[in-house]
């Protein structure tokens, strides 16, 4: 909460209504002066410095703190640390603090200290150059680490290629090679299937529990998988799902109900098509729960109006439902069934921890990782990156045009 | 969550109907919840009970089941669990503040200030939210071998940094640009420059944003592998959880007293944090869109 302890800490010497804090603003004692900026611009260039020193090289912090131990007298502990490091506990915590503050002060000092020099220079250039200086350190982030990566990684997937090779020729080794074409049939019934089933049991569960007592008590049971991670259900579901041949105990519950209804275990994982509904089932059950309470709370706000005049014009429950209640809720269904299939789209974690991609059940994001790390192709890999950017395309313009409509931009 | 309005026994619901309504709603729970708890049962049994019976002998007979700790010991101590939870905070809590405190300077900008290219910014950054983080991967990994920062935390806090802040500028922006216009009015009228009314005006008002924003984001980096596993890998020193849990599962996949313990100590605090912060993570996820 940084910006929050930025904000009450400047704010708390005059707390009051805000027309007042605005005006004692105007008596501030530091109003113009230069010194305390260039102080902490000093400041925190030292910091920057040293700090990023001991980003880099551990055994800066290690030397730092032990001369520092022997300022203060305390020889043994600064030879301790001179031999061994600092304890792991200690330095990682320490870490840390140094890259909030470098990361903190940093963007605080740029930010006051431009913010000041416009003051000073005044006029249009100040005018023109103003809101620069607020946007400038998230466009520079945003420049480096996303907008520069995503142009490279189209070059990439173009450029790295075999040398005799047409310009095309990753896109169509990706789209010919029958192992890739599994992958994109699988990510294909992802799209399908995770949203289909998020959405119908998340709008059933939303309509049938707006129906009981203790609601909010009922939702948080669906709602909780939302919060955990795929890694983490990854392994509840290869609990669930567990294999073990005929005749031995069962431990994992799937495998146990056929067992006692006189069924042979099956090797759900090992199993293709069936691992893909199987891993499918994994991604619905974390989804679902967002699904839910969006729905819920879209329901709350359907017009008891119309519901009442459809009862009395004598429709019934499901034709209630089918013709006012769902179209009432169109927006929210459109929303979260395109967040969903982004989601599905970009599915990682729950295949590379699961089957990792064998038996027929490889999507296109985890091949991308085994291209890169294991088969050492980042060309191949890039085309696989810039195949999924292009199929979110299609929602990133439909979102940028919704979104340029409700703000009248 | 129940507002009066809602029709808690609409005219026309017999008693069965709403018997079979509740009979519904105990077993979709059930189903949603029974892998969860089949998952916590097993961690807290001893390593032969749970590789021969499964834990719903032990759910049904709690009494005659034997109940142990050792599995969390064990993965915590010589699993290296607790080095992986301090280095899963290390990466998370940097990546959640950092992109806080930046978006909320550019969404200020966005929301309060005119200039020209402000439109084409807010647009690109709406459709930035779903860009997949695949397209970054290969020239990044490339960028951070050259400048040595591949296998550190820097690299990894740079990455969650830059991929939650067009999320966190959205949802900022949307909240600041329906604060009420006559707030700042008042406030210029007052002498006060848009330094003065970004700290002091809107980042206290835009709070229930920026919390959401927090509870996202950090269950975003904590529950995170792709970046965890391309930029700071699966070494003892610097491994998160998720790399962790991820590596169990390939050196001990038929421990499961060791897998179920691992999991629960990866989803303890993000399941924490979710309960407790549940009413601004709803109200967050309505306010928006959400990242993917």
């Amino acid at each position: 909460m940084a910006s929050e302890d930025e904000g009450s800490r400047r704010i708390q010497p005059n707390a009051g209504p805000s027309d007042s804090t605005m005006h004692n603003s105007k008596a501030r004692p530091y109003q113009g002066r230069w010194e305390p900026v260039a102080g902490l611009a000093v400041a925190t260039a030292a910091l920057i410095w040293l700090g990023g020193w001991a980003l880099v090289d551990r055994s800066v912090l290690d030397t730092g703190v032990a001369r520092l131990l022997t300022v203060i007298g305390a020889e043994p502990a600064a030879q301790s640390i001179v031999e061994n490091g600092l304890p792991p506990g200690a330095a990682k915590p320490v870490l840390v603090l140094i890259a909030i503050l470098i990361a903190l002060g940093g963007t605080a000092v740029f930010f006051v200290a431009s913010d000041r020099l416009l003051d000073f220079v005044g006029g249009r250039l100040a005018r023109y150059a103003r809101p620069w200086v607020f946007l400038l350190p998230s466009l520079g982030l945003l420049g480096l680490f996303l907008v520069y990566p995503i142009i490279r990684t189209v070059l990439l997937s173009l450029t790295e290629r075999p040398a005799d090779s047409g310009i095309l020729a990753n896109f169509v080794s990706v789209f010919t090679a029958p192992d890739t074409l599994v992958v994109f049939r699988n990510t294909a019934i992802w799209l399908v299937l995770v949203p289909l089933g998020a959405l119908t049991v998340g709008l059933g569960f939303a309509v049938l529990v707006d129906r009981i007592r203790r609601e909010a008590f009922a939702k948080t049971f669906i709602f909780i998988p939302v919060a955990i991670s795929m890694v983490g259900a990854a392994v509840i579901f290869r609990f669930v799902y567990v294999w073990r041949p005929s005749g031995q105990p069962q431990i994992g519950a799937a495998n146990a109900v056929l067992d006692s209804a006189g069924f042979e275990p099956v090797a759900f994982f090992q199993t293709p098509i069936l691992n893909t509904v199987v891993l499918i089932g994994i991604l619905v059950w974390i989804e679902t729960g967002f699904a839910m309470v969006v729905f819920s709370a879209a329901l709350k706000a359907v017009s008891e109006e119309l519901i009442g005049a459809a009862r009395i014009d004598g429709a019934s429950e499901w034709g209630t439902f089918r013709h006012v209640v769902i179209p009432s809720i169109r927006g929210p269904i459109i929303t979260v069934g395109t967040s969903i299939v982004i989601v599905a789209l970009k599915i990682f974690d729950i295949v590379f921890v699961t089957t990792g991609g064998n038996f027929d059940s490889d999507v296109i994001a985890n091949r991308m990782i085994t291209e890169l790390v294991k088969f050492r192709n980042p060309g191949r890999a890039a085309a696989l990156a810039v195949v999924l950017m292009i199929a979110t395309v299609p929602v990133m313009v439909i979102n940028a045009r919704n979104f340029k409509q409700e703000r009248n931009l | 969550m129940t507002t009066p309005s809602s029709p808690k026994n609409p005219v026309g619901t017999s008693w069965a109907t709403q018997s079979v309504i509740r009979i519904a709603v105990v077993v979709i729970a059930a189903v949603w919840t029974f892998p969860t708890v089949g998952v916590l049962i097993s961690s807290l049994r001893p390593a032969d009970d749970v590789a021969t019976s499964g834990w719903w002998t032990a759910f049904l007979h709690p009494f005659e089941a034997t109940w142990t700790l050792t599995n969390y010991r064990e993965v915590l101590t010589s699993e290296g669990m607790f080095n992986a939870f301090v280095n899963s905070l290390i990466v998370a809590v940097p990546s959640t503040v950092v992109p806080i405190a930046i978006a909320t300077m550019a969404a200020y900008a966005l929301a309060q200030m005119r200039f020209s290219g402000q439109s084409v910014i807010l647009v690109a950054t709406v459709g930035l939210l779903i860009v997949p983080l695949q397209m970054a991967l290969v020239p990044l990994l490339t960028l951070f071998n050259l400048t040595g920062l591949t296998g550190t935390y820097a690299a990894v806090w740079l990455v969650h940094a830059a991929f939650g802040l067009p999320l966190a500028i959205y949802l900022f922006y949307t909240f600041m640009a329906d604060l009420p216009r006559d707030i700042f009015e008042s406030a210029v009228v007052d002498g006060a420059s848009h330094r003065d009314a970004y700290v002091r005006l809107v980042l206290p008002l835009i709070r229930p944003a920026i919390v959401a924003f927090a509870i996202f984001q950090f269950l975003w980096t904590w529950n995170d592998l792709l970046v965890a596993l391309v930029f700071l890998g699966t070494g003892s020193d610097v491994a998160v959880l998720t790399a962790r849990l991820n590596d169990l599962v390939g050196t001990r996949g038929q421990d499961w007293h060791l897998l179920t313990a691992g999991a629960f100590v990866t989803m303890a605090l993000p399941l924490v944090v979710f309960l407790v912060f549940q009413r601004h993570f709803v109200r967050g996820l309505l306010s928006g869109s959400v990242k993917g």
